[in-house]
């Protein structure tokens, strides 16, 4: 599997296989979760939108600077879009590497970058309206 | 020219619609695009920010003619969240 951008839910342990080889001694992951609060607010389900061509080269962008930028073997993005219930993954990251603390340090930096850069924006839909959540 | 104009996210409600065709002169810049934009959708005025632009899916500048451009997009800032 190598879509970065997928409608389908997202099954992380897919995530971490497609990236460990054998000379890996750690795989980092991380998991965004779907959680049923927000600014107070009971949550409903969210929706994810995307600039699809353009997130998904942001992804591939970001992956290819953890590879230069930390002592990793392999990196791979997957983000959700559409509609998603609470616990739903929205995205999963798995870094691979011979040692854990530079696969611990690219994963982190791959979230925060994806936070910043990629152009996907979540809706939150709470009991009583919704709200786009932009920018910050 | 005819440009294919692409709203996002909160941009696309405020407009009305996701996506619309306009009619420009070749050589226009985004900034005039989106003042043509404002007066067509009044509720893109109010949004207190200037949209993220990017012409045929690369990130561009706003002051840039629209040479040979076949899409623009106007994009809210991405989502941030907490750490």
């Amino acid at each position: 599997m190598t879509a970065r951008l997928v409608r389908e839910p997202i099954r992380p342990e897919e995530t971490t296989a497609a990236v460990r080889s054998d000379g890996d001694g750690a795989v980092a992951t991380f998991v965004g979760v779907v959680r049923d609060r927000a600014r107070g607010r009971r949550v409903l389900r969210l929706e994810y939108h995307a600039h699809e061509p353009m997130a998904v080269r942001e992804i591939e962008r970001i992956e290819e600077e953890v590879r230069t930028r930390f002592e990793v073997s392999a990196v791979r993005i997957v983000h959700r879009i559409g509609t998603l219930a609470i616990g739903e993954v929205s995205v999963a990251i798995a870094v691979a590497s011979p040692h854990r603390a530079a696969a611990f340090d690219g994963c982190r930096w791959a979230i925060e970058r994806l936070k910043e850069r990629v152009p996907i924006w979540k809706k939150e839909v709470y009991e009583d309206g919704e709200a786009w959540i932009e920018g910050s | 020219v005819t440009i294919e104009v692409r709203f996002f996210a909160s941009l696309a409600d405020r407009a009305g619609c996701a996506v619309e065709t306009v009619e420009i002169d070749e050589g226009s810049t985004a900034e005039a695009l989106w003042a043509r934009l404002v007066e067509r959708h009044p509720e893109l005025g109010g949004i207190g920010y200037r949209p993220l632009l990017a012409c045929d899916a690369a990130w561009s500048r706003w002051d840039a003619p629209l040479r040979g451009v076949r899409e623009v997009a106007f994009l809210p800032p991405v989502s941030g969240g907490r750490k």
